[in-house]
């Protein structure tokens, strides 16, 4: 079994977002960095599935931080397919791990569902279309037996089951599993672990970031109530407390 | 332009209607399509290809976002997700759409055809009903290797999340798993879910079908009450479409309490206890009301 796990480098968000002066980028100036929550579990499932595994992203140099981090955890090798930093194209992102994985013989490619400053839904999707492979997203539950992946969405309050041969491609959910913590051993590892460089051709969208905006939210005038029947007296107003 | 939305019966689907809708302002009329049978997002997506439209607009639900991620790769087109706005401009699209959950928003450009969108959840107020509609069950052919062939339902008599009128939501203040008994009782008195954030989830207090955030369930009750809970943005994101939040929390500077409508200052294992027995009470006293001859 070789498994392949895509992961993005995003800024941690504190309480409040900055942007730059130009309005193109998120402001990280004082900012760490880290991978989504999905991409963490998509992490955590390979390790769990178990056999060769393989860590990629694309993005800065910086990434190698990112890529590290999933060798701590106990990912065998890893690709960086760097650029010059800033937002590429749910399109070109796909085209460039196309190139970068063509002939990889990945049995499992795991992706996050989204990311989580993008937010763009597809780049498994397209990846899985070029390289003629099946693909489902949403998943929160992966169970390969006999060459066949069963993948389990949450639809309605129940779930929805797919089946699908392998090879192939799942854009995975936090709630997967719980992942774990890197060891120290996997650490002193991750350091010495020589991380393979590509640099993809850019390629033009013609979706075009004009430029970020941090939403004007309504004010909201909170009203203090001092007890739990002034609570009880509200919840009745708002006509929630029925009989 | 002829302008395609997908339609499912679900409330996000009405919402992207209404978006497509305004999108055309009454010039051209929305034509909207509703795929049948067995769920399988292959055909689907070749279902929306061979309609063959200018504009195709879909819900940013988890099948929306499917389908058309899958339109979008086999078109080589663009697929600007989660929009909240657009306008016509030319032969582009002016798009707002939401990044980081929606804490985030950016302003883009949508060139070329077809032009392929999502709406996300929550963010456009539904009007009017599914008009000119077309009914199609896309045929289900070799090519297609993937589809639903199992499906587990939920246990009768579960409130959902993501429908529920009222959620009692917990954070770290909830203190343990079993804390969440209380939240469950006053929940149950109000006919709705119990949510937890991932702070509760990722402690295994609640699993993760519970968890209200960025990368949990998206909710849009008509009250969200929020015990112990601080309000970090990944938190905010899942439940900023209450319309109207209740805050119950030892800390009046929790970040939670600016986003809120009311908030009872104090400890949640006092207040709740207390807010459970005045329901109860206000019950008691209807019921034997509606017993009295």
């Amino acid at each position: 079994m070789k498994t392949l796990v895509c992961v993005k480098r995003v800024p941690e968000t504190g309480a409040r977002i900055t942007l730059t002066a130009d309005e193109q980028e998120i402001d990280t100036t004082h900012l760490g960095f880290t991978i989504s929550p999905h991409e963490e579990c998509a992490v955590e499932e390979a390790l769990r599935i178990g056999g060769e595994t393989t860590v990629l992203t694309l993005g800065p140099r910086a990434a190698e931080e990112q890529l590290r981090n999933a060798l701590a955890m106990g990912i065998g090798s890893a690709v960086l397919l760097e650029t010059d930093g800033g937002d590429w194209s749910a399109e070109a992102t796909a085209a460039a791990i196309v190139d970068a994985i063509r002939d990889g013989g990945y049995d499992l490619l795991l992706f996050g569902n989204e990311s989580a400053d993008a937010g763009n839904y597809q780049v498994a999707v397209r990846v899985a279309h070029a390289l003629g492979l099946p693909v489902v997203t949403g998943i929160k539950g992966i169970e390969v037996r006999d060459g066949v992946v069963h993948a389990r969405r949450e639809a309605g309050g129940g779930w929805e089951i797919f089946e699908l041969s392998l090879p192939a491609v799942l854009a995975v959910r936090e709630g997967l599993n719980l992942p774990r913590y890197p060891s120290l051993k996997g650490r002193l590892r991750a350091k010495k672990t020589e991380i393979q460089i590509v640099r993809p051709e850019p390629r033009a969208s013609r979706l075009e970031k004009l430029r970020l905006v941090v939403p004007q939210e309504e004010p909201r005038t909170v009203e203090f109530l001092p007890d739990a029947a002034r609570a009880a007296e509200v919840l009745r107003e708002l006509g929630l407390v029925t009989g | 332009m002829t302008v395609l939305c997908l339609v499912d019966d679900d409330p996000a689907s009405l919402e992207a209607l209404t978006f497509a809708r305004k999108l055309v302002a009454q010039s051209h009329e929305v034509q909207a399509l509703t795929l049948g049978g067995e769920y399988a997002p292959e055909a689907w997506a070749q279902a929306v290809v061979e309609v063959a439209a200018e504009v195709v607009v879909a819900a940013g639900n988890d099948r929306g976002s499917e389908v058309m991620a899958h339109v979008a790769a086999r078109l080589d087109a663009p697929l600007a997700a989660n929009c909240v706005d657009a306008r016509v401009d030319g032969d582009s699209l002016l798009l707002t759409r939401q990044r980081w959950g929606g804490s985030l928003l950016e302003e883009a450009r949508l060139l070329g055809s077809p032009k392929l969108l999502t709406v996300a959840p929550h963010t456009v107020a539904a009007n009017g009903v599914a008009t000119n509609v077309t009914e199609l069950t896309p045929r289900i052919d070799e090519g297609v290797r993937v589809r639903v062939t199992r499906r587990e339902q939920p246990e009768a008599g579960t409130v959902r999340l993501d429908t529920a009128r009222v959620v009692v939501g917990g954070g770290r203040g909830v203190g343990s798993a079993e804390g969440f008994a209380l939240l469950e009782e006053l929940a149950g008195l109000l006919g709705g879910a119990v949510g937890g954030s991932r702070v509760v989830t990722n402690l295994g207090w609640r699993p993760h079908a519970d968890q209200v955030g960025q990368t949990g369930a998206r909710i849009a009750p008509d009250l969200y009450i929020a015990c112990g809970i601080s309000g970090a943005i990944q938190h905010i994101v899942g439940c900023k479409a209450a319309k109207r939040i209740l805050v119950i929390n030892k800390d009046e500077h929790a970040p939670i309490v600016a986003r809120a409508d009311y908030a009872v200052v104090g400890d949640l294992h006092e207040i709740i206890p207390a807010l459970v027995a005045e329901l109860r009470k206000a019950k008691g006293a209807a019921e034997s009301a509606a017993a009295a001859p």
